[in-house]
This record gives structure tokens, C-alpha cells and sequence, in this order.
């Protein structure tokens, strides 16, 4: 929701494009390999994943411009490795702002202060701050640039039906309707997903108490990126406040409602004044600021049981809705584009039997129950539901003035990165590794001169060979060879002849300690034909 | 410890819940997490936790 006298996309800082239906009406219905349903970040991030493989796509959008708020705003350092795999990550580092720390307050007093992990091996930060709009506006430049995307504003999908080997669209735009044939289908279309309805699919789990409203303010405030949040603050006695900077001095304020408040009356223009302005104070901002936009929402774990049905595939919001102290909506979304991507992609390309695309639901689904568990955490911190939460909240809190170990329990750790170590297709280890990135963890990157281990991984499949590692030879495998001894084997618990199979979405498929010619030929003819768990000797 | 720390320790606690008034939850809550912080032995104040909902009421 936007102030009196300003219209839904009339913002203080973004311009919306308007984009129009294709003025070709010829080749609409050209059968298309991939239709992916919502151009939203998540839609845009599969396109773009489908097309650096080579795979065509047609991305269509009910809408006619971008998100009509800032809804997402924190983008994650794996996110930016995703961006930067679909050539899109200038942009967000030129605008974005990067940040990696985090500070609570009890009544005014700062009870923790926490650093999210970083160090001079890490290409990207923890976390960094971008408003949504920018976020699409970014993405939709890469996808405009690209010959293999054919994107579709104004085109909604009224239904889909499966026949042989396909999925068949009804598509209407501005200037007509007509059926779009497709291999596979992605449904990115969001929280309501129409798709998932067509489809017969709730998702399932539970809904919170808790109701926040999340407000977009412009000022000038001088404060570093550092997420604030501030609980039982004078301003809002009993409930939690979230502030977080984002570019062009907007500031995002999310406000605890309280029990018995309406969410109509919350956000009624003068309440959600009155509310930001208590919250200004509180922070001893006493300059102007301008109300942008503001939205309320509810903390739920809801999630479908299988993120496939038969040739639709769900991705982002459409499969999973998770609660937004983890930060892990936007992120898990680019996630499951990524790992559909490169799967869907290596099917089409003949390269794996479609036994590989069985492996997304189980990899992504245990993504957001590991997401639905720590987020739990927070939001029981963040919003109690019961005296017995309540209770032990506020003693936490009362003792972390004086405790400092206490103030941890506020810690909404947000940086666990999830691994596939229980994915079908993530070989387990044959022999003790004493430390290092285990199978199914994401990589770990490795400062090195000139740049970073990562910058040297291919597209597909990358092997790190460290030492006189014999592999054998490995048809469209990107090679990184490492010396045995040094910080990246000491990082890997390497020796010489250690071998690492990478996936395209830098987790690890499998490790072996003193590598045989042929065994990781083996590992990734199991893991593309067989799409299950295959010992390779 | 000795019989008299531990007559001590209960009117110390007794006078605390008083002082304390409506806030006595939160206050008991807090006394118990920084005793088991430094007690130092999860399973210990794990079993002590649950052992206490015993007898609460006849």
C-alpha cells in the first residue's frame, strides 16, 4: 500500500517500466522445451539458469511491470554465486549493500551484537541489502539480453492440461488467447500460485500468530548496514521491531502488531504514521522522512508435499512459504531455480535420464523444512505464542544485560547454509575424511591470487584435483587442479590424490581421498543416469 | 553445601519471588537459566527441569 494521492507503483525512488503483450502474434504457440509460469525473481533466475545451458524458454507474466513493493530485501552470499552463474551480479554489487552484522536491543539497551561469518576467503558477503524492484529490474535486464528467453508480459495462464510427453497452456494476454505447448512447465507464480491450484495442490504446515507490518521509509538517517532489531522498545511496549537499511536511503521498519489488533486498522495510513513515527523516535531520528509503501504479513511454514507433478515443477513461493526472520524466502526460491536448472537442463540437453529431475523435491523440500525449523526458532522469539515462550523470552532477554551469553539466544542465525547430504544423489563418503566440505555441503571458497578458488569452476560439473590426483579422462568436466599442500587442501582436508566432485550448484556430489582413474566418471554417470544413490566401486 | 546455605538460598528465593511480584515468572525463569548456565551440565539441569514438574499439585 502506497500514501493517499499516490498510485500503486508511484514510488520515490524506482520508475516502473510498463511492458506490453508480444506485438508478434505469429510462432505464440511454437512448442517451447521450458514454460515457466511468473517473472518474478525466482521465474527470471530459472530462465536465465535454462538459457546458459542452452535451453530455450518461454517466461510468462500476468503483470505488466515488477513487484508493485519492496517485499524481499535480503539476498544472501550463496544468492550472489547464483547471480553471478547467470552473468546478472554487477549490477546487484553496484547497487546493493553489503553487511554482516546484526545488533538486539532489550527496552532500549543493546543486549548482542552478532557478526555473521566472513573473512578475506569469502568472494561475497553474508548478506546483502537490495530492494526487490531493483532485484527484478536487474534480472529482467539479463533475461531482455538473452536471444533464448522469450519473455511475455500481460500473458496469464487460465489453464494447463497434460497430454503426451507435455503440458499444454491456455495463455490470454491484452490481444488474445491462444494454447502454448510445452515439455515442462516451472510455476513460479508466487504465494497464490493459480497454478498450484489447477493442479489441485494446497500447501501444507502452520500458520503463526504473530502479524507484522513491514513499512518502506525514506530518509536521511546516518546508521551502518546493520540489522537492528529491538525488542520491547518504549515505542512498542511488549512487541519487536526489525529495521534494516536498503539502498537510496530507504529504510524497511517492520513492526509487531499486537494480539487482538486488526491488520485493516494497522494498516490504515495515519496508524501505520503514527506507528513509524514512534519507532523514528525510539531511534532518535529526528529529521524528515517519507512514507514509500508498506505491506503486513503473517509468519508461516507452509510447504507442498511434493514440489513436482508429473511435468509441473514448482519453484520459489508457489512451493514454499516461510517465514521472514530467516531470510530464506527470496534465497530458497533462487536456490530451487538454480537446482531445477541445471537438472531440467541437463535432461533436455541429453545429457542425464529424467530419473535426475527426482532428486529436486527431496533436495529443495528438505531445504525449507530445515528452513521451517530455524525459522520456528526465531519466530518464537520474535513473537511467543504461549506464556511458557513468553516467559523464558523475556527472562533471556532480562539476563542478557547482564549476561552477554544469553543475548546468543537472539541470534536468528540466518547464514546455516543447508546440505544435501541425505540427496539421492550425493555419494557418501568410502573412506575418513578429518575435516573439509563434506558431500552434499556447499563449497567452500578459497582466496587465491588474482581472485577466488570459484572463479576457475565451469558451468557443469567442476573436479578439484589436488596434488598428482589420476582421474582418467572426464568429457565436460571443468578441472581445477590444486596443489597438495597449501591453504585449499589444508581447507579441504586434502592430500595428494584427492579428488572433489562439484555440481554446477557448487555442492559437493562426492570426495574421495586418494582418487582411482575412472572412479569420478563413474560418480557422474551414477548421478545423471541413475538419479540415485550408486556406489561407484 | 551445607544445610545452612540451602536455608539461604530458600528465603533468598522466597523474598526474590515477593520482591519480584508480577514478575515473578520471569523472574524464576531467569534464576533458572542462569543457574543452569552455571551449573555447566545440560543433562543435569535437562533432568532437573523435568523432575520439577513432579508434585505439583496433590
Amino acid at each position: 500500500m502506497r500514501p493517499k494521492g499516490r498510485g500503486e507503483l508511484d514510488s520515490l525512488y524506482f520508475n516502473y517500466p510498463t511492458f506490453a503483450a508480444p506485438a508478434a502474434r505469429d510462432g505464440l504457440s511454437a512448442r517451447t522445451p521450458v514454460a515457466i509460469v511468473g517473472a518474478g525473481p525466482v521465474g527470471m533466475t530459472a530462465a536465465l539458469v535454462l538459457a546458459k545451458y542452452g535451453v530455450r524458454s518461454v517466461l510468462l507474466d500476468r503483470k505488466d511491470t515488477f513487484n508493485d513493493g519492496s517485499r524481499a530485501i535480503c539476498i544472501a552470499r550463496q544468492s550472489y554465486y547464483i547471480l553471478e552463474q547467470v552473468g546478472a551480479v554487477q549490477a546487484f554489487l553496484d547497487k546493493s549493500l553489503g553487511w554482516t552484522t546484526g545488533r538486539s536491543f532489550f527496552r532500549g539497551q543493546q543486549i548482542l551484537e552478532f557478526d555473521m561469518p566472513d573473512s578475506a576467503d569469502q568472494k561475497y558477503r553474508p548478506m546483502y541489502n537490495l530492494e526487490q524492484q531493483y532485484i527484478e529490474q536487474y534480472l529482467y535486464d539479463a533475461v531482455a539480453a538473452n536471444d533464448l528467453i522469450d519473455l511475455r508480459w500481460t500473458s496469464e495462464v487460465t489453464d494447463l492440461a497434460d497430454v503426451t510427453g507435455g503440458v499444454e497452456l491456455s495463455v490470454t494476454d491484452a490481444q488474445g488467447s491462444y494454447i502454448l505447448p510445452a515439455d515442462w512447465v516451472l510455476a513460479a507464480d508466487g504465494a497464490h500460485s493459480p497454478i498450484r491450484s489447477m493442479r489441485g495442490l494446497r500447501l501444507k504446515g502452520q500458520n503463526f500468530e504473530g502479524r507484522y507490518v513491514i513499512a518502506d521509509v525514506q530518509m536521511d538517517h546516518d546508521y551502518p548496514t546493520i540489522r537492528r532489531a529491538l525488542f520491547d522498545p518504549a515505542c512498542r511496549p511488549g512487541g519487536t521491531v526489525l529495521i534494516h537499511r536498503q539502498p537510496d536511503n530507504i529504510w524497511r521498519i517492520d513492526y509487531q502488531l499486537k494480539p487482538g489488533e486488526s491488520a485493516e486498522e494497522a494498516t490504515r495510513e495515519d496508524n501505520v504514521r503514527a506507528s513509524v513515527a514512534s519507532v523514528l523516535q525510539e531511534i532518535g531520528h529526528t529529521g524528515d522522512w517519507d512514507l514509500e509503501w508498506w505491506s503486513v504479513y503473517s509468519a508461516n511454514t507452509l510447504a507442498l508435499d511434493d514440489y513436482r507433478d508429473g511435468r509441473v515443477i514448482f519453484i520459489g513461493d508457489s512451493a514454499h512459504i516461510v517465514p521472514i526472520f530467516g531470510v530464506r524466502g527470496l534465497n530458497n526460491g533462487l536456490a530451487d531455480a538454480q537446482n531445477i536448472g541445471w537438472k531440467l537442463a541437463s535432461v533436455l540437453n541429453g545429457l542425464a535420464t529424467g530419473a535426475l529431475l527426482d532428486s529436486y523435491s527431496p533436495e529443495r523440500r528438505g531445504a525449507t523444512l530445515d528452513v521451517f525449523a530455524n525459522a520456528s526458532k526465531s519466530t518464537r522469539f520474535m513473537t511467543p505464542p504461549s506464556q511458557g515462550w513468553q516467559v523464558m523470552r523475556d527472562a533471556a532477554l532480562s539476563l542478557a544485560l547482564d549476561r552477554p551469553s544469553m543475548g546468543q539466544l537472539a541470534n536468528p542465525r540466518q547464514m546455516t547454509p543447508y546440505t544435501y547430504g541425505d540427496s539421492p544423489i550425493t555419494l557418501a563418503d568410502e573412506t575418513h575424511f578429518k575435516r573439509g566440505p563434506a558431500p552434499g555441503d556447499v563449497t567452500l571458497d578459497v582466496a587465491e591470487e588474482g581472485g577466488f578458488l570459484t572463479d576457475r569452476f565451469g558451468d557443469g560439473f567442476t573436479v578439484l584435483a589436488f596434488g598428482d590426483a589420476d582421474l582418467g579422462d572426464l568429457p565436460g568436466v571443468t578441472l581445477v587442479s590444486l596443489p597438495a599442500t597449501g591453504r585449499a587442501a589444508e581447507l579441504y582436508g586434502a592430500q595428494d590424490g584427492t579428488a572433489f566432485l562439484i555440481r554446477p550448484d557448487m555442492h559437493i556430489a562426492a570426495r574421495w581421498q586418494h582418487v582411482k582413474p575412472g572412479q569420478v566418471l563413474a560418480a557422474l554417470s551414477a548421478i545423471l543416469t541413475k538419479g540415485a544413490q550408486h556406489d561407484p566401486f | 553445601m551445607t544445610h545452612s546455605d540451602l536455608e539461604t538460598i530458600y528465603e533468598a528465593l522466597a523474598q526474590g519471588i515477593d520482591t519480584a511480584g508480577e514478575h515473578a515468572p520471569v523472574y524464576l525463569a531467569k534464576v533458572a537459566l542462569a543457574l543452569a548456565e552455571t551449573l555447566n551440565d545440560a543433562p543435569a539441569a535437562l533432568k532437573i527441569i523435568a523432575d520439577a514438574q513432579a508434585n505439583l499439585t496433590r
